[in-house]
């Protein structure tokens, strides 16, 4: 028998084996695999449309992540992780032992213990502790699983953002989403795979490199959608120029360029031409995506989201949008939450709660909505920030703001859908909130957890560069088997 | 489409070429350690086996049966499980699985006997040096034009394959211009060509196109990607910074055609040469191109050995091809580079400072001269008129006598800074602020002091290379503004409730800035506005000074209690303290601080009648500044110094003196983990076994023009025999005739320049698990050949231009797409897109809107809206630049690593977050929305609009023409011609009507149309435009 065809037999008899029951539809399943693999035989990763949907290495639980990254990261200890024993010590120095060696941002000296201001209560039936300054989330209670027990290396923003989202704390290396996109492709054809979008009175302190693509191809790179001008850029036509003198231009275009094909055979003129009509769909695609105004008003009520503004409620109600047109990746940023408590903006009485506010209606709404579409089984939601903040008060300027420093040893996220255990709380920290005590989460471990439920082992999503197969956790990363449905 | 057609034609192309007996290092290994290494290897040895030598392959692992049978592939365990159909059972279990080429190629090698030679990683083809090999002998020898051709023509004939032919001369002069020049030709430069039918008119094209001072631009922008360059710092703050000088001396370097062995001892350390010109001091930017971290909080050395560690992952790749980065953690999973050996070329890079440099033109070093010596004179001329001087010099000489009273150095005992400023101790005792720069600070520093009956306490600002224009305040210009200065007792060094002022009093200080007296640090007031400050102007900046504080009470601090001084800088604009020191005295009259000049005080200390007439000069220089009678002398002189021209500062390095870092093996690559100290070496493999003489006079070149390196060397009068150990030593040791690998990895990458892909297709990684060369022993006659051309860059792009190679048409049939889709037999040109600068530079080149200005300061094209507020913290002023420099070569456009310019970093340009070697080129339809519709594109589609109606003839006929050329350097041919007539003519009918619409469309500024044409036809012509310059081929090198 030739090799080739024998090879290809067993290889799309391995992959159907494989893909059985992956929610999946078969049709896309069938016709990725003719054009994918055909290819895959000759040189995977090279020539194919990189972006065409791929398969997962095993059945995956969701298929679509929407990842909330609070930039600035809020503090775990007036939100998600009760710890009694602070305000029993409120003001008490902590002993020189704990603190002997460590690093701080800003802290001086030796700092005070501090209470939280904010009081926590047990909702829904999984009884899951919550702040009340977050009461939307508090509904959801039992849709979501709180991870007490994250902990990270870094603890300067941009370093720590980068390492949530690339793996690494220096810029370059790809991020979480282009991953993804580079493992899975994307399922949407006028849409990109990987969508960004930033609320907020700053972008994240990471920079772009956040959404960049690393070494992998540009192709994955996250496409910010925004929500003032073009809301990608250059999507416009410029002025004076309507749909139909586009249409002419890019069927002009199109006949050029075909006729140079025929001239020289260059298969790249015939993926330009492709790339002009996707150019030319996203026109209509994305502006359509954006505008809100469509939507029911008990939608927006739900949200708090309102047609033309923009800001964290509009952005959650573009995400659930993005993940119905097959969007694979969505990914949020709001700042504003480094709570140093050195002016009232950063109070953890006021410039946290108007972040909370900001928020956790929206937050919370995503959730219920998702779930009422039925979709929040195959949608991966994550709410985090890069690190977590002391149990102590910085006491910056003395001036009586109260708020907690950079903390890199212990904080709280929460996730939800698709391959996450509803209404657990899994992890712990000590006493003071200072340390985990049980189950310990890295980054890594938590970037692993993310791609199983994508279908896709950590390990084996590489891409060969420097002569090296690089992966998003290094060479760390479990999977957190808890957290998993 | 494309990807339906290459399957089977990698297949063949593999199966004709290696089914004839497979090579074990070529054919097997490769496969072995890429697929089967990671589970059956050193680390691993899943099942008990492991494959990574003939007899372990051959004895099996748990399950008994052999891996491997010599001649039975069938009863090979290792063959039997890559091709079984079970899924469970197939190997390798992840990934994909063996190509059939792979398949077929293990089978032959086992049917062939299974030859596994014992593999010494030092033999290596990259670390064995090149020889020159014999040029081959072909059959079709009249189609070969230089050695290049034989070496390429000889594969192709083994191949059984022609080479193309010759592309047409449109299509040369394009390529040409665009490789060597990166803008398109004229049509006046193309029909200049065209006309010149005489022999030798491709070669005279060559010279002149190696001539342009364009060809610097072209060829520096490659260099930059590697060396990382970027207009900004990186990370959270991202703040500008200024190495611009740096992307000059790159585009100067080229254009001068500096041999490749000069360029890299500059770059690496042109400070450390002897007579270092300020172009060679500029040079060593290279370095300085990695990022740092400037956010609040940070720790300075955190990030510092980040840049170490950037910049040997840079030297890897840019001059190596070595991904010797991967040893930081721990020793190299594939290349024989020990974790050690990474922490030893660490150590080369590990003892500098990080000055800023300032960049003068000859003119201003000129003018700085003239000012000195016109001082001088007006300065001597005082000296002999004045008969009184001799008796008031020696009156005030007597005065001015070295304040008594002693010193004692007040070694501090705890430390920090707000907001976020992490101070760092340096061995005299001193702190220094480096990293986050807020713009205000406070420092509170306590001490334990250990004498009783203190009486005054002087602080000492002290200069630093790492303190911008060198300290001793943080300032652009070195300057700070000590607003308030308190001294307190305290009980415990964080217990603020307790603390008991001391009064200060009596201040005094070597410099007062008019308008910051000294006083003003203790007058209780803490403003913005009041402070000592120390500036003197710009001829006399980087200078010690040093202010005095009398307690009121004689101060003895109990053992039990600390003295703290708080140091708040309230100005703003980084006017704080960058580097300073305190002393005590129990003197019971305190000295007040010295005014005189370091300098001068030591002339003081010579007899008069010892002084040279210069230091004569010099102490009349200080004292005519303290005596009124010299008033208006002064004030003449004070106004030539305000003529004193300053330039900007780039980014350098310098050798370190003080407090010189010992380089220690990080645990696992945590700084925060040192062990065992290193001192600097190479890495062995790299080493001949038995150093030849050649090595200590590293660098010396073999012909004619060369030999001044090694004469360098002669004069540093280093002792060879004591090992290496400065960059000067590792440049030496990149460029030397023995190293491996230098000449092979710059010629692989000038290469892949020309024919999209190197002979290395990983120009980065020419290690063990890299794909060996598709031509080795083209590879190795090229690097022979660049040391022997003098490492000159023209020579070898003159060599390659003018191959028969690299002339042949880029048009490629289907049966040679799929018998060779990738090209690596060379028999076509490459045809690719342009990199993301020459896609911007095509179109203003073809509109004419290009600047063709060459160096300076980076420049600010038009961007949307809302880009720049995507940075962290304020947005940065992105203020587009005036007149002409927004039209600029994309090679200007300031490079803000976080947010990079959308219409470059769409089509691939790199981050420069980390050295970048190989581009990769992209097809997305981001690019296809910026083409269409980014300003700067639109602007020129009109401007090309208004090129082609006033240049272009009154006939639509002609004006298609220029329109082509313009743009791909052709006229439409008649299909072409008729498809654009059709299309122009619907604009026409769309605009009749429409008048504001064209207007619009027409004009960049509707306010103000172009004059004196017609706004419907230019309307028109502009959506002509716009589709040409949309064009694959206009954006592509055929």
């Amino acid at each position: 028998m030739n090799p080739t065809q024998e090879y290809l037999k067993l290889v799309t008899r391995r992959q159907f084996f494989r893909n059985c029951g992956t929610g999946l539809g078969t049709l896309a399943l069938a016709s990725l695999l003719n054009r994918n693999l055909l290819a895959a035989a000759a040189d995977p990763g090279a020539t194919t449309d990189p972006t065409l949907p791929r398969p997962p290495h095993f059945a995956p639980k969701a298929k679509n992540v929407i990842y909330l990254h609070m930039a600035g990261a809020p503090s775990q200890l007036d939100l998600l992780d009760h710890k009694p024993k602070l305000n029993e010590l409120d003001g008490q120095r902590v002993p020189e032992s704990l603190i002997q060696g460590e690093r701080f941002a800003f802290i001086k000296g030796v700092p005070r213990v501090l209470g939280s201001p904010h009081s926590f209560a047990r909702h829904g039936r999984s009884g899951q502790e919550i702040s009340s300054a977050l009461p939307h989330l508090a509904e959801i209670a039992d849709d979501i699983c709180i991870i007490r027990s994250m902990r990270t290396d870094q603890f300067n923003h941009a370093p720590a953002q980068l390492f949530v989202h690339t793996g690494s704390a220096r810029l370059g290396r790809p991020s979480l989403g282009s991953w993804v996109s580079y493992g899975l492709g994307t399922e949407c054809r006028d849409l990109p795979g990987f969508v960004v979008l930033v609320s907020g009175k700053n972008g994240p302190d990471g920079g772009t490199s956040l959404w960049g693509s690393g070494f992998l191809p540009t192709v994955h790179q996250g496409v910010q959608m925004r929500s003032k001008g073009d809301p990608v850029l250059f999507l416009s036509n410029p002025d004076g120029m309507d749909r139909a003198l586009r249409r002419q231009t890019l069927d002009t275009l199109e006949m050029l360029n075909r006729e140079a094909f025929q001239r020289v055979g260059d298969p790249e003129i015939v993926t330009r031409i492709a790339q002009f009509e996707m150019a030319y769909r996203m026109q209509a695609s994305v502006p359509e995506l954006m505008d809100l105004s469509r939507e029911p008003a008990s939608v927006h009520e739900l949200y708090g989201s309102e047609p033309g503004k923009s800001g964290f409620a509009n952005n959650c109600l573009l995400a659930r949008r993005l993940v119905e047109k097959g969007v694979r990746f969505v990914q949020l940023y709001h700042w504003g939450w480094d709570s140093h408590g050195d002016i009232k903006e950063n109070d953890l009485r006021y410039g946290m709660v108007d972040r909370c506010r900001e928020t956790d209606r929206p937050a919370a709404a995503l959730v219920k909505d998702l779930k009422q579409r039925g979709l929040l089984d195959q949608t991966l939601v994550i709410w985090g920030g890069e690190f977590g903040r002391t149990p102590m008060n910085e006491a910056r300027n003395k001036d009586g703001w109260i708020g907690r420093d950079h903390h890199p040893h212990a904080f709280s996220i929460w996730m939800a859908g698709g391959g996450i255990k509803p209404g657990i709380t899994y992890g712990s920290t000590d006493e003071l909130g200072y340390f985990v005590a049980e189950n310990p989460v890295h980054v890594h471990d938590l970037q692993a957890t993310i791609l199983h439920c994508l279908g896709l082992e950590h390990t084996k999503l590489t891409y060969r560069f420097q002569g090296r197969d690089f992966r998003l956790t290094d060479v760390h990363g479990e999977v957190v088997k808890g957290v998993l449905a | 489409m494309k990807f339906l057609k290459l399957p089977l034609a990698a297949a063949t192309l593999a199966l004709a070429t290696d089914l004839a007996g497979a090579d074990f290092a070529r054919d097997i290994e490769p496969i072995l350690i890429k697929r089967c290494s990671e589970c059956h290897g050193p680390d691993q040895q899943k099942a008990g086996l492991r494959l990574d030598s003939r007899a372990a392959a051959l004895k099996g692992g748990k399950s008994g049966k052999p891996a491997l049978v010599a001649g039975r592939p069938d009863e090979s365990e290792l063959f039997r499980r890559v091709i079984t159909p079970d899924p469970d059972d197939v190997m390798p279990p992840k990934g994909y699985r063996l190509k059939p080429d792979e398949i077929a190629r293990l089978r032959a090698w086992i049917e062939a006997g299974a030859e596994w030679p014992e593999t010494d990683p030092r033999k290596h083809w990259a670390f064995v040096k090149p020889v020159r090999p014999a040029v081959p002998v072909v059959k079709r020898t009249q189609w070969v034009r230089n050695p290049i051709d034989a070496f390429v023509l000889a594969r192709l004939e083994r191949e059984g394959l022609e080479p193309s032919p010759p592309a047409p001369r449109r299509t040369l002069i394009r390529r040409l211009t665009l490789d060597l020049t990166g803008l398109p030709p004229t049509p006046a430069e193309v029909d200049a060509f065209l006309a010149d039918r005489s022999p030798g008119a491709y070669e005279r094209l060559v010279e002149r196109l190696l001539a342009s001072p364009h060809y610097g631009e072209k060829w520096a922008r490659h260099w930059l990607d590697a060396a990382r360059y970027a207009d900004t710092n990186g990370y959270e703050k991202d703040q500008p910074r200024t190495i611009w000088p740096y992307r000059d001396w790159v585009i100067h370097a080229f254009n001068r055609d500096l041999p490749f062995d000069r360029f890299t001892l500059d770059q690496l350390a042109g400070d450390l040469l002897p007579g270092a010109t300020p172009e060679q001091v500029i040079a060593t930017g290279f370095l300085r191109n990695s990022m740092f971290n400037e956010e609040g909080g940070v720790d300075p050395e955190q990030f510092r050995v980040d840049s170490i560690v950037d910049r040997v992952d840079t030297i890897g790749k840019a001059f190596l091809g070595l991904t010797i980065a991967c040893a930081q953690c721990h020793s190299h999973k594939y290349d024989p580079i020990s974790q050690r050996e990474y922490y030893q070329f660490f150590a080369f890079l590990n003892n500098d400072d990080e000055p800023d440099f300032e960049v003068l033109t000859a003119e201003q070093r000129a003018k700085r001269q003239a000012i000195l010596e016109q001082v001088a004179t007006l300065e001597r001329e005082a000296m002999t008129r004045d008969a009184g001087l001799a008796d008031r010099l020696a009156r005030w000489e007597r005065d001015a006598t070295e304040p008594a009273g002693e010193w004692f150095v007040l070694p501090p005992d705890d430390w920090h800074g707000q907001p976020g400023i992490k101070l760092e101790r340096m061995s005299d005792h001193s702190l220094i602020a480096l990293a986050h720069n807020p713009g205000e600070a406070t420092y509170v520093v306590t001490f334990r002091p250990p004498l009783a009956h203190l009486t005054a306490l002087k602080l000492e600002a002290i200069p630093h290379p790492n303190q911008r224009a060198g300290g001793p305040g943080r300032s652009e210009n070195g300057n700070f503004v000590l607003s308030e200065l308190t001294a307190t007792l305290a009980t415990h060094r964080d217990d603020e409730s307790l603390e008991h002022r001391l009064t200060l009093t009596n201040a005094s200080a070597s410099f007062e800035q008019p308008g910051f007296p000294v006083t003003a640090a203790i007058d209780g007031t803490v403003t913005n506005r009041t402070g000592w400050a120390i500036d003197a102007g710009p001829h006399r900046r980087g200078q010690p000074h040093q202010a005095v504080f009398q307690f009121a009470q004689p101060l003895t601090v109990p053992t039990n209690l600390v003295l703290r001084l708080k140091f708040e800088q309230k100005y703003g604009g980084a006017h704080v303290l960058g580097r300073f020191r305190l002393h005590a005295t129990t003197a019971a009259s305190p000295p007040p601080a010295d005014r005189v000049p370091p300098a001068v005080r030591a002339i003081l200390a010579k007899p008069v009648a010892e002084r040279t007439p210069a230091e004569q000069l010099a102490v009349f220089s200080h004292y005519r500044t303290t005596d009124p009678q010299f008033a208006e002398l002064n004030r003449q002189i004070d106004s030539l110094l305000a003529q004193w021209p300053t330039g900007p500062r780039t980014l350098v390095l310098t050798n370190r003196v003080e407090d010189r870092r010992v380089t220690r093996i990080f645990a696992r690559g945590d700084f925060r983990q040192p062990t065992e100290p290193v001192a600097p070496g190479f890495p062995a493999v790299l080493l001949p076994s038995e150093p030849p003489p050649t090595l200590a006079r590293a660098g010396q070149r073999e012909v004619a023009g060369g030999g001044d390196v090694a004469a360098d060397h002669a004069e540093t009068g280093r002792e060879d025999h004591a090992g290496p150990g400065n960059r000067l030593d590792l440049a030496r040791w990149i460029v030397s005739p023995e190293n491996p690998l230098t000449a092979r990895v710059i010629m692989n990458r000038v290469w892949q320049t020309y024919f999209g892909e190197g002979l290395v297709t990983t120009p980065e990684d020419f290690g063990t698990r890299a794909e060996p060369p598709s031509h080795p022993e083209l590879l190795d006659w090229l690097a022979t050949e660049f040391m022997h051309q003098g490492w000159s860059f023209k020579a070898m792009h003159r060599l390659i231009v003018n191959s028969a190679t690299y002339r042949q048409s880029s048009r490629v049939s289907p049966p040679l797409l799929e018998r060779d889709p990738y090209n690596r037999l060379l028999a076509r040109a490459a045809r690719f897109r342009v990199e993301a600068e020459g896609v911007r530079d095509i179109a203003l080149a073809a509109s004419g809107l290009l600047s063709r200005k060459i160096g300076g300061p980076s420049i600010f094209p038009p961007i949307p809206d809302g880009v720049m507020s995507l940075a962290y913290g304020a947005p940065m002023e992105w203020k587009v630049s005036p007149g002409d420099d927004k039209y600029r070569r994309g090679l200007y456009v300031f490079w803000k690593r976080t947010v990079p310019y959308p219409g470059l970093s769409v089509f691939d340009a790199p981050t420069a977050d980390f050295a970048c070697v190989r581009r990769v080129k992209s097809n997305t339809p981001l690019q296809a929305l910026t083409t269409l519709n980014d300003a700067v594109f639109h602007e020129a589609a009109q401007a090309l609009a208004l090129r082609i109606v006033r240049e272009g003839g009154d006939s639509d006929h002609a004006r298609l023409n220029l329109a082509f050329r313009l743009c791909t350097g052709r006229p439409p041919d008649a299909v072409e011609r008729e498809r654009v007539r059709r299309f122009l003519t619907e604009q026409r009918a769309y605009f009749e009507n429409r008048t504001a619409a064209a207007v619009r469309v027409a004009s960049t500024d509707p306010a103000q149309p172009p004059p004196d044409v017609n706004l419907h036809a230019v309307a028109a012509w502009t959506m002509v435009a716009r589709t040409l310059l949309n064009l694959d081929e206009t954006l592509t090198r055929e």
